[in-house]
């Protein structure tokens, strides 16, 4: 991994605050939530099936955004998770969805960290260039549980077959490579036993189904009928995916931790500024103390929120020993925190808010659906402890 | 030479004089874990920290970005950032909060005549004069700005009248910055005035007063036709409180940060639970109780990050001194969820007031949990936190 001295202080860099402007520019000349409606009614000039626009993703690419986790060798810009927060964060305020996570944090980083050269020469270039989109099919149950994996994958002479259903996988549908996680040995639950297969969703036996999200966003569900893969499709270790996956999921769950910054900030900032104009009683609502008492409540979770995102980053930069307790107390806090903006801000918007024109629903939504992937406050919670020794 | 250079050699100078002057008995052996070192008798500890305070406060070290005249070390903030760094990194704990130190100096030293600094700073330097606060009121808490302890001007003397609450360690201080109003026709917030008043002053009396909790450094202070020197006036005429709320945000300060520092020595709160629930493997026994106590560790921390991300935030020039309001609400409304849980772990254990009985920690927590309301209370209310943030920060309307 490429190793960048930083400082490990908790505020921005100046470049870190370059970029975030470039990010912020880019997003509000691309996109706002009219989009977001019309793709989910099925009238959008971007790729509706997809969710997300592929012209979006090259241009991503060409600015290097796609290519700041992953080394220069490859194409990339060889920076860190906080730099991917910044764009990340960014990308929240705005609700532009855009395969990152996907292909970024999940599939590509696990390629990175656990693939063969030839491996990451046949997918990082392509992720860099905005080429190639990447879906990581490992979940099968509506909880987040990583290791509860029930689909085989069952050596034979030469290979493997694979056979069973998977969930919930994030812009699965249109991927160019699925990264498949599958149990080679053990139960569900174990962690040992687990291990990755990269392969084309075009192979005979897959069958992708296009499942939508209340966040427009494109989830698939993939089912695997004894399909057959090379044993040079397998990314790592046979049986020891477990390795190569928990950095990928601590990555992971820092970088939605900063899209959920960014989420929860535009709600909040967004109710704040209803608060503002909106008369009742003949005075703007935002007087009444028991509405300032919950918006001065709601900012300092919104800094809190912000502080161990922030750290969650830079420990993963630094590859401190800290940094997978950081990275599950970012992801339950900001978890936490978009839920509780959330249910406030629709409660301040009043009537209003419940209706599909306002837009604070659509945040609501986005918030609800990366509170729930890769692990809500309650499993975070509860990692943090273990993690902690009780 | 250029600035970075000067810095290190600054940081190797204090580094090698720590190395031969701070108390080998006071070092951690464990600096990250901050476990003491091998059994010593307190006693010794105790006089090692006395002695090491006096050394420390001779060395400018309480003020570091003091000028020296007034008994700082005349430290720029760079050099002022790299001794804290080399103090935190031979176990030396901050300085208890002082009235003085904490929240009358800064406002000396930027409102205070030259003949003022000259006469009280150095004292507060060194620690050598004790000071207190002289704000709240029977009839002014949290509308502070209704007090009517009063100040009439007498020839060249003020002559003080008035009853103030809440003024921690009046029994002890040798003086005490205090809020009087100076003109009662004026508009309330305008007819304040920012008076120093020696406590060896004819006419003061002070009363301790007992809390729930038992005992406190907290009394109540009257005067009754106290005469002060008219020089003893910080500031102007009526502007006591636009000096008030300057002070304010200090103490929130101060009071955000509390519990800070002793974190180390005492036990934590997951060791808690596990003493009072048992464990299986690491984990603790009860799996709702744990989750309360994994919610209060994440919550302490993600406040630990704030206080940080807020001091390299000031470090880099950057945020707002509001901040304080939002670190003391959060704070103080976190050391009561502590303390209400650790009141659960403890069962029946939490029930005892004094004598045999009941292990002396488990009688430390109970009175902790009861004193631990009042930070809600103290500095500003929790709701007046509120109400500063919905205004200076959030910029909600009137």
């Amino acid at each position: 991994m490429t190793t960048v001295t930083r400082s490990s202080a908790l505020v921005p860099t100046e470049e870190q605050e370059l970029l975030r402007r470039s990010v912020r520019e880019f997003a509000a000349a691309r996109f706002d939530i009219a989009q977001l409606r019309a793709c989910r009614d099925g009238e959008a000039s971007v790729d509706e099936p997809l969710g997300y626009s592929r012209a979006h993703w090259r241009e991503m690419a060409e600015l290097g955004w796609t290519g700041i986790l992953f080394p220069e060798e490859y194409g990339g810009l060889g920076l860190g998770h906080a730099e991917l927060g910044v764009v990340l964060e960014e990308l929240g305020r705005r609700l532009l969805p855009q395969p990152l996570l996907s292909t970024v944090l999940l599939a590509g980083n696990a390629i990175l960290r656990g693939g063969s050269e030839a491996q990451k020469q046949a997918v990082l270039p392509g992720i860099c260039a905005g080429e190639l989109v990447l879906a990581f099919a490992f979940q099968e149950q509506g909880r987040f549980a990583p290791w509860q994996v029930a689909m085989r994958a069952t050596r034979v002479a030469d290979g493997y077959r694979l056979a069973g259903e998977k969930r919930f996988v994030l812009d699965g549908h249109g991927a160019d490579r699925l990264l498949v996680l599958a149990r080679t040995s053990g139960e569900p639950g174990e962690r040992g036993g687990l291990t990755l297969f990269l392969l084309d969703p075009q192979t005979p036996g897959v069958e992708c189904v296009r499942t939508s999200l209340l966040d427009v966003r494109n989830a698939a569900r993939i089912r695997f009928a004894d399909v057959k893969v090379s044993v040079s499709q397998v990314v790592g270790e046979v049986d020891r995916a477990a390795l190569i996956l928990d950095p990928v999921f601590d990555g992971a769950a820092a970088g939605l931790s900063a899209e959920l910054v960014g989420v929860l900030s535009e709600a909040f900032e967004r109710t704040l500024a209803y608060l503002k104009i909106r008369r009742q009683f003949g005075a703007l609502i935002g007087s009444f103390q028991a509405l300032k008492h919950r918006a001065a409540d709601m900012f300092c979770e919104r800094e809190l929120a912000m502080s161990v995102t922030l750290a969650a980053l830079r420990a993963l930069d630094a590859g401190r020993a800290d940094a997978p307790a950081l990275a599950s107390a970012a992801k339950a806090r900001t978890s936490e925190v978009a839920n509780l903006i959330g249910r406030e801000a629709i409660q301040m918007f009043g009537g209003i808010g419940m209706t599909d024109e306002e837009e604070i629903g659509f945040f609501v939504k986005r918030a609800r659906a990366a509170e729930t992937t890769l692990g809500d406050g309650a499993y975070h919670r509860d990692r943090f402890a273990t993690l902690n020794n009780f | 030479m250029n600035n970075k250079t000067a810095l290190d050699n600054f940081r190797t100078d204090i580094a090698r004089w720590l190395a031969e002057w701070y108390p080998a008995v006071l070092r951690p052996l464990d600096v990250e874990s901050g476990m003491p070192p091998e059994a010593v008798v307190p006693e010794t500890i105790r006089n090692a920290e006395r002695r090491w305070h006096r050394l420390r406060a001779e060395q400018g070290w309480l003020a570091p970005t003091w000028p020296r005249e007034y008994g700082g070390a005349g430290l720029d903030k760079d050099q002022a950032r790299v001794l804290a760094q080399e103090l935190r990194r031979v176990g030396v704990r901050p300085p208890p909060i002082s009235a003085g130190l904490s929240l009358l100096g800064p406002v000396l030293l930027q409102r205070g005549t030259p003949e003022q600094k000259l006469r009280h700073l150095p004292g507060i330097a060194r620690d050598e004069v004790m000071w207190c606060q002289g704000y709240s009121e029977p009839g002014a808490g949290s509308d502070l700005a209704s007090l009517t302890t009063r100040a009439m001007l007498d020839g060249d003397h003020f002559v003080v009248d008035g009853h103030k609450l809440w003024t921690s360690h009046a029994d002890k201080a040798d003086w005490m910055f205090c809020l009087v109003r100076t003109d009662p026709e004026a508009p309330q917030h305008e007819g304040i005035s920012f008076l120093l008043i020696d406590m060896k002053s004819p006419g003061i009396s002070v009363a301790p007063i007992r809390l729930i909790s038992g005992p406190s450094a907290f009394c109540q202070t009257f005067f009754d036709q106290v005469r002060v020197p008219k020089e003893n006036l910080l500031g102007q005429l009526g502007e006591g409180w636009t000096i008030a709320k300057q002070l304010l945000q200090y103490e929130r300060q101060a009071l955000g940060s509390i519990g800070r520092g002793d974190l180390g020595r005492a036990q934590t709160l997951p060791e808690l639970a596990k003493q009072e629930l048992g464990s299986e493997g690491a984990r603790i026994a009860d799996p709702v109780l744990r989750a309360q106590v994994a919610q209060c560790e994440l919550d302490s921390l993600a406040l630990r990050l704030t206080m940080n991300r807020s001091a390299d935030e000031a470090g880099a020039g950057r945020g707002g001194d509001h901040i304080a309001s939002m670190l003391k609400l959060y704070g103080s409304a976190l050391t009561n969820r502590r303390h209400e849980l650790m009141m659960t772990l403890l069962g029946a254990d939490g029930l005892g007031w004094e004598g045999p009985g009941f292990s002396d920690a488990a009688l430390r927590i109970t009175r902790q949990w009861l004193r631990a309301k009042g930070n809600a209370i103290e500095g500003g209310t929790n709701e007046i936190q509120r109400n500063v943030i919905a205004k200076r920060i959030l910029g909600l309307p009137e």
